[in-house]
């Protein structure tokens, strides 16, 4: 399976505050790969940062096996993107506005092609309708096409249903994975909804407050009798180094600042019992129940709105 | 390169508000022939002073459509910097407020390209604004007036140059009208590079042109002697200079002359000093902008 996205310890500050920190994943070829995080925790920058839109302050990130930074022109050639919301000219129709992008983006697909895009995202009748009087799904679909226009290989849709009604996120849904099947597009879509990156990707990573807190396939991540548990030890580098040693290195998720590892619940005592053999001074075991629960922990800070019970 | 021009021609000839300068160009001019064709005369003396009573004035031949040329030259090329600003304040602030600037710069171009295609397509606006004053106020003025000869003042008097040496000046002082107003540009386009709406970038370039055109004014001499010479609105004005005649040591004008040639090129020299120097920092600030998301943390 070849690599489409290689991003290797990268890091961005902006003055005091860091926004990525020493973040690294890859994503396949074909994959429709998830990008999940609450708002604020780094995916927009990160998404920036591979359209060099955001310089990183350090890190490597390749894109078709080639650096980013050096090989910028020839790589986003073969990128296709919508950030955030999708922003186009207003006083433009539709058709304008495809073909501004088409030509930015080193094509001239003539009248033919152009349809054919709008048609895709239901919106041919409007072609020459101005955006102006576009509704939000309806913009948000011309994005889509203004991202796909040139045929890239890669997509990056960040936050795609930001501010569509229930109808236009199951339209984007759908597109997400038709573009994904039937065309063979590998995808990058950042998501704060977890439900939403389920119900499209194959893999998918949690970033929080910049650092990855997990990176793996849907359905294992999401497999509900599997737990993440979280210990909290005396040394966390001396058990980490331990936990290496044993059956247990698998199980263990990548070094966010915390000790975790996936496991069923009724393999605790077992860990407990080797943890203990191995001199590891436990403080304290703290199942997560599943990586959901997971998530809405790390989304649920003190000021959110407690629900209303029955 | 060439792609990227017609795209950003394409935009800024899709706005309505492109077509306001031509509008208003046109309104104005208007005005100005329709005033001398009905009171051409009195104006002509009105000008002419006490000329008249000395000499034997025939002020019917010098209301001629140079003349009319002449008078809205001055009166319009103070405020088309503005008509200027209004488009090239809007090319890439009015990107980055409608967020497609961010996707302009994801695209497989180098940001040098986008902010030179950019200008260039300034400098195609600039041209056609100052084209259509050409055939406005020229063209059709002699159209209506015919032609004779242009009488011009000057701060050492008046003087007269003859019919067949006019037309070539109005093509070097459109010329030079062009460089002048490409400097506007230029620094609309810095100022454009600098904000993310486009309302700041169009005051703040004709607040720029009223306070160096007052500086330059002023007849202080620590304003003369120390900043006049380095304010761009001080060469702005040099298309004058095409109508200003060289004459012999008897006092006998030069048929084809011009009589501060050196001025002209010096002022010319500068501004486009200034076009470089300013199209050269937009181009770095750009090249250094970042993209910020909306919430970081």
């Amino acid at each position: 399976m070849s690599t489409i996205i290689n991003v290797s310890n990268l890091s961005k500050q902006f003055n005091e505050v860091t926004a990525v920190n020493d973040l690294s994943f890859t994503v396949h070829a074909g994959d429709v790969y998830g990008f999940l995080g609450q708002n604020g925790a780094g995916k927009s920058t990160t998404i920036r940062m591979l359209l060099t839109l955001v310089k990183p302050s350090t890190g490597t990130i390749e894109i078709f096996d080639k650096n980013l930074f050096t090989h910028r022109n020839e790589i986003l050639q073969q990128v296709g993107a919508v950030i955030e919301k999708p922003d186009l000219y207003k006083y433009l129709s539709a058709y304008d506005n495809l073909a501004i992008f088409a030509k930015m983006s080193g094509m001239d697909p003539g009248r033919t092609l152009l349809m054919e895009q709008l048609r895709m995202v239901g919106l041919a009748e409007r072609a020459s309708s101005k955006v102006k009087t576009f509704s939000q799904g309806m913009k948000q679909r011309l994005g889509i096409a203004v991202a796909l226009v040139h045929d890239p290989k890669l997509i990056i849709l960040d936050e795609p249903t930001n501010g569509l009604d229930p109808q236009g996120i199951a339209d984007m849904r759908n597109l997400v994975l038709h573009l994904s099947r039937e065309m063979g597009k590998t995808i990058l879509v950042s998501s704060h909804l977890l439900s939403e990156i389920e119900l499209v990707a194959n893999r998918m990573l949690i970033i929080h407050k910049g650092k990855k807190i997990v990176e793996g396939n849907v359905a294992e991540l999401l497999d509900p009798s599997k737990s993440l548990v979280q210990i909290e030890t005396g040394n966390d580098t001396d058990a980490r180094e331990k936990l290496m040693q044993t059956k247990w290195a698998a199980r263990l998720q990548p070094d966010n600042g915390c000790l975790q590892l996936k496991m069923n619940k009724d393999e605790v005592p077992l860990l407990i019992s080797d943890l203990v053999s191995a001199q590891v001074q436990i403080l304290s075991v703290d199942p997560m129940h599943s990586l959901e629960d997971y998530f809405l922990s790390l989304t649920t800070k003190p000021g959110h709105v407690e629900p209303v019970a029955d | 390169m060439w792609n990227l021009l017609q795209i950003e021609l394409f935009k800024i000839f899709k706005k309505p508000r492109t077509y306001l300068a031509f509008a208003i160009i046109a309104a104005f001019i208007f005005l100005i022939q329709l005033g001398l064709y009905v009171n051409g005369r009195d104006w002509m003396m009105f000008m002419l002073g006490s000329l008249g009573e000395t000499m034997n004035i025939e002020y019917d031949k010098l209301v001629n459509g140079y003349a009319v040329c002449y008078f809205v030259l001055n009166l319009l090329l103070v405020h088309v910097p503005i008509l200027v600003a209004l488009v090239a304040g809007d090319v890439v602030s009015g990107e980055a407020s409608m967020g497609t600037l961010r996707l302009l710069a994801s695209k497989p171009v180098s940001r040098t390209q986008i902010i030179l295609a950019k200008y260039a397509a300034i400098a195609v606006y600039v041209f056609a604004l100052l084209l259509w004053i050409a055939v406005i106020s020229l063209a059709v003025s002699i159209a209506v007036f015919g032609r004779n000869d242009l009488v011009v003042a000057k701060t050492t008097g008046l003087q007269l140059i003859e019919s067949g040496d006019v037309l070539w000046r109005y093509f070097c002082a459109f010329g030079f009208a062009f460089i002048a107003m490409m400097v506007v540009a230029a620094i609309s386009l810095l100022l454009s590079t600098l904000s993310e709406n486009s309302i700041g970038p169009i005051v703040a370039t004709v607040g720029i042109i009223i306070v160096c055109t007052l500086i330059s004014e002023m007849e202080i001499p620590l304003y003369q002697q120390y900043i006049k010479p380095y304010l761009f609105t001080t060469y702005m004005l040099g298309w004058k200079g095409f109508f200003y005649i060289g004459s012999t040591a008897d006092g006998e004008t030069i048929k084809g002359s011009i009589q501060y040639l050196p001025g002209i090129v010096k002022s010319l020299a500068a501004l486009l000093l200034y076009i470089a120097a300013l199209v050269a920092a937009s181009v770095y600030i750009f090249r250094k902008k970042i993209f910020y998301p909306k919430i970081i943390l």
